[in-house]
């Protein structure tokens, strides 16, 4: 059972929330970013060549020009590789565990999987981002050696980070399925 | 006497419908007369609607039908299916297999289930059998895995017998089924998540999570792994090895022939050891060239990593970078250098006792000491004169210990580098010398002035009274020391800046060298080659899924990336790290005591 609903992030671009539901124990949320757009990318070609052609009339040595179109293309695809994240996925799973999935615009995915054991809480939290007060929804990690400690806080959704009524959506689902875990686990 | 169940995989099997939807507890109508009088389920108190996982072999996805053999996880609630078992078989044999294996590996190997692979007719017989089975293996709860041949629907059923107080109910649970190569997870080793920094490394071991677990059980059941359903023996077994085992000619011949070669190797690099550690070495002159020359220490390092080679698995980095034609280019190209930088250093030197920077000398001590200096510099120029048909011989024959790897090629180039500023070395000591003489005199003169004198026997200063002519020639003295005190000083700068500049490119050598010696090679090899083997974690993705069929899971492993890999395998270094701190650094420079910049490893003599 598939469902998408649109959304915005904190920049007023468009997201798409992608909802899979397979089952009342496995869920899986599908975040979209926006797309890289022809005008940034002209506007940083465009940009780059000037400045390459600047420092040709300056140096008289064509070598320049070369190197631009070398740095250009090998830019990019390092900007595609390394860091447009295309969509965010995440798959909870009831009495297994947690993964976060991004996959970048070239298609290279990685992944991390938590264990249930170790999920303490899904929460959505406030920060100070530059000059923004954003919303973020993080997992709350249990610590070893406190019974009710937090030991580490995992945000979700950093790429896309959509705002308040795209998390809360989230958060409702995965409250449900973290209830249920919690009453049927059998430890205690 | 034991019951022989016939084979009957190939009938079909009965309408057992797959429905495993949760709700009530249905009542399983009971084929066999009675139902095994067992104990209540120990220490598990679960509500239905519980989901439990079923960790399924891939490799037994296309097995006929048998017996599910694994091992039951409660605190997890999810069963590890290590292999199944074929019909024919007689229970006390699969017993005490079971009993063996559980006695090899402790690792608590049952059986969990029956596993039916069927065709599309169906019969009632064979519904009712594997039903049976569950009364002569009883184990809590008991699974019934089901596929329908060509297809991709699957069905599980989970049952409890709730215990003799109420025989005919029993409770039926939800079932998650994961998919997993056996074969990876065999041979992976899960990397647990990196400490933070404020823990210490012990705490995260406390939470040993399910996966590890089943990480852990597979690994540890290679005794069950052992026999094949290919092989004559009691029992027939499906697993990871039923796919075909792995091989290839070239490996095994390479392993044959490994055996003796790893010998003969071994004895000759324990005769090279033996003959380099016999007492001829250790003689004094010998053995102070040794320790100072860092390509000898680099050989000494390679020699034990050869050694090791032998014994375990890990990668040697070749690298040969001397042809014929380089060494001639090198050696061509080394006297003009050397050249060079003499003529530098005689420029600097005439510099100084011109008017260097507008100070003003003292003219005599200028001359003694740029005239001092400027014969060293021609009695090393005329030694390179010397030497310089026999150079390129014997750097060719130098160059041939490159072929032991590129950090020896860095340590020579290392020692070429000492060996050719050596002037600069020895006037940095003569400088540092004088200068270090002339603070000495220059302090014990000042407390003379000052009317006080060092106490050696009590380490401090204390007061003392002067006859009126050793004032007067201790304070003529400290007046001539002071002014001769800027040119001396002038001479010891410039030549302690020289030597740290050589001293700073040395340092840049042999930082790469350690990093290269440190790098784990083999480990990365792996991770590009084989990179289920070293698992940061797993990932999971959702199957085919149909409403009304359980959940299916694939579990694949999660390989570490490359900068976890270096950090967590990397190579103990030689260890050559500077022994000062800044501070001391300064004093030292700042008195004039010569500073060693680096100990070599084992070097106990100070």
């Amino acid at each position: 059972m598939e469902d998408e609903q649109s959304f915005s992030d904190i920049c007023g671009g468009r997201l798409a929330l992608q909802r899979r539901f397979y089952s009342p124990s496995c869920l899986e949320f599908c975040l979209s970013c926006p797309r890289i757009t022809l005008r940034s990318l002209t506007a940083v070609t465009c940009s780059v060549w000037l400045a390459a052609y600047g420092l040709f009339t300056l140096c008289e040595n064509s070598m320049i020009l070369s190197a631009a179109i070398f740095i250009t293309l090998l830019g990019l695809l390092g900007y595609l590789h390394f860091v447009k994240i295309d969509h965010e996925t995440l798959l909870i799973i009831d009495s297994l565990g947690i993964q976060m999935t991004s996959s970048y615009a070239s298609g290279k995915e990685s992944t991390t999987f938590i264990e249930m054991g170790q999920v303490n809480d899904v929460v959505i939290n406030e920060a100070i981002y530059m000059q923004k007060v954003i919303y973020y929804l993080c997992i709350l990690l249990k610590d070893p050696m406190e019974p009710h400690g937090i030991s580490q806080v995992v945000p979700l959704f950093q790429s896309a980070k959509p705002r308040l009524d795209c998390l809360i959506e989230v958060y409702r689902s995965c409250q449900d399925i973290l209830a249920h875990q919690k009453a049927t686990s059998t430890s205690p | 006497m034991g019951l022989v169940f016939r084979g009957a995989a190939e009938a079909g099997l009965g309408a057992a419908s797959a429905a495993d939807r949760p709700g009530p507890p249905d009542a399983v109508p009971n084929p066999t007369p009675t139902p095994p009088a067992e104990g209540a389920d120990p220490g598990s108190s679960r509500g239905p609607g519980m989901v439990l996982k079923a960790f399924f072999p891939t490799c037994c996805a296309s097995a006929d039908s048998g017996l599910l053999v694994g091992r039951w996880v409660p605190e997890q609630s999810s069963a590890v299916v290590l292999a199944v078992v074929h019909f024919p078989f007689i229970p006390v044999q699969v017993k005490e297999l079971l009993a063996q294996v559980q006695q090899a590996s402790q690792v608590g190997v049952t059986v969990l289930g029956t596993w039916c692979h069927r065709r599309q007719e169906l019969e009632e017989s064979l519904g009712h059998f594997l039903e049976g089975l569950g009364a002569i293996f009883s184990h809590k709860p008991w699974f019934q895995l089901c596929r329908e041949r060509g297809s991709k629907s699957w069905s599980c059923k989970a049952t409890h017998w709730r215990g003799p107080a109420s025989p005919a109910a029993s409770g039926e649970d939800q079932v998650m089924l994961i998919f997993y190569d056996q074969r990876k997870v065999l041979l992976s080793q899960l990397h647990p998540p990196m400490a933070l920094p404020d823990r210490q490394a012990g705490d995260t071991t406390a939470s040993a999570g399910g996966l590890a677990a089943v990480f852990d059980t597979v690994a540890r059941s290679e005794a069950l792994f052992q026999s094949d359903r290919f092989n004559e023996g009691p029992v027939r077994l499906s697993h990871w090895q039923s796919e075909g085992m792995e091989a290839s000619i070239l490996v095994e011949l390479a392993k044959w022939a490994a055996g003796p070669v790893c010998l003969f190797l071994a004895c000759l690099l324990s005769l090279i050891s033996a003959a380099s550690s016999c007492r001829v070495f250790k003689l004094w002159p010998l053995s102070f060239i040794w320790s100072k020359l860092s390509t000898c220490e680099q050989l000494r390092h390679r020699l034990e990593q050869l050694t090791l080679i032998f014994s375990t698995r890990k990668a040697k980095n070749p690298a040969q970078l001397m042809r014929k034609d380089l060494i001639g280019q090198l050696a061509d190209a080394l006297i003009p250098v050397a050249d060079h930088v003499a003529e530098e250093l005689q420029h600097l030197l005439q510099w100084l006792m011109g008017a260097p920077a507008g100070l003003k000398m003292n003219r005599a001590l200028d001359q003694v000491l740029g005239r001092f200096f400027l014969y060293h510099i021609h009695l090393w120029i005329s030694y390179i004169h010397l030497m310089s048909p026999f150079i390129e011989r014997i750097l060719w024959h130098v160059g041939l210990s490159a072929c032991l790897g590129l950090t020896v090629a860095l340590s020579i180039l290392s020692d070429i580098i000492a060996l050719l500023t050596f002037h600069i070395y020895c006037f940095y000591v003569y400088g540092a010398r004088l200068y270090c003489l002339k603070i000495h005199g220059l302090s014990s003169l000042w407390r003379l002035f000052r009317g006080k004198k060092w106490n050696v026997l009590r380490q401090r200063v204390d007061s003392c009274s002067y006859d009126l002519d050793q004032l007067f020639i201790g304070t003529l003295l400290f007046t001539i020391l002071v002014f001769l005190l800027p040119t001396t000083a002038l001479y010891y700068l410039v030549f302690t800046l020289l030597r740290l500049l050589v001293v700073a490119v040395q340092g840049l050598i042999h930082l790469l060298v350690d990093l290269i010696n440190s790098l784990p090679l083999y480990s990365l090899g792996l991770r590009l080659c084989r990179p289920y083997r070293l698992a940061a974690g797993v990932k999971f993705r959702v199957l085919e899924h149909e409403t009304g069929r359980p959940l299916r899971l694939l579990m694949q492993i999660n390989p570490l990336p490359y900068s976890r890999v270096v950090h967590t395998y990397r190579l103990p270094t030689c260890g050559c790290h500077p022994k000062h701190s800044w501070g001391s650094l300064c004093r030292k420079l700042f008195f004039g005591e010569l500073i060693y910049p680096w100990r070599q490893r084992g070097n106990k003599q100070d």
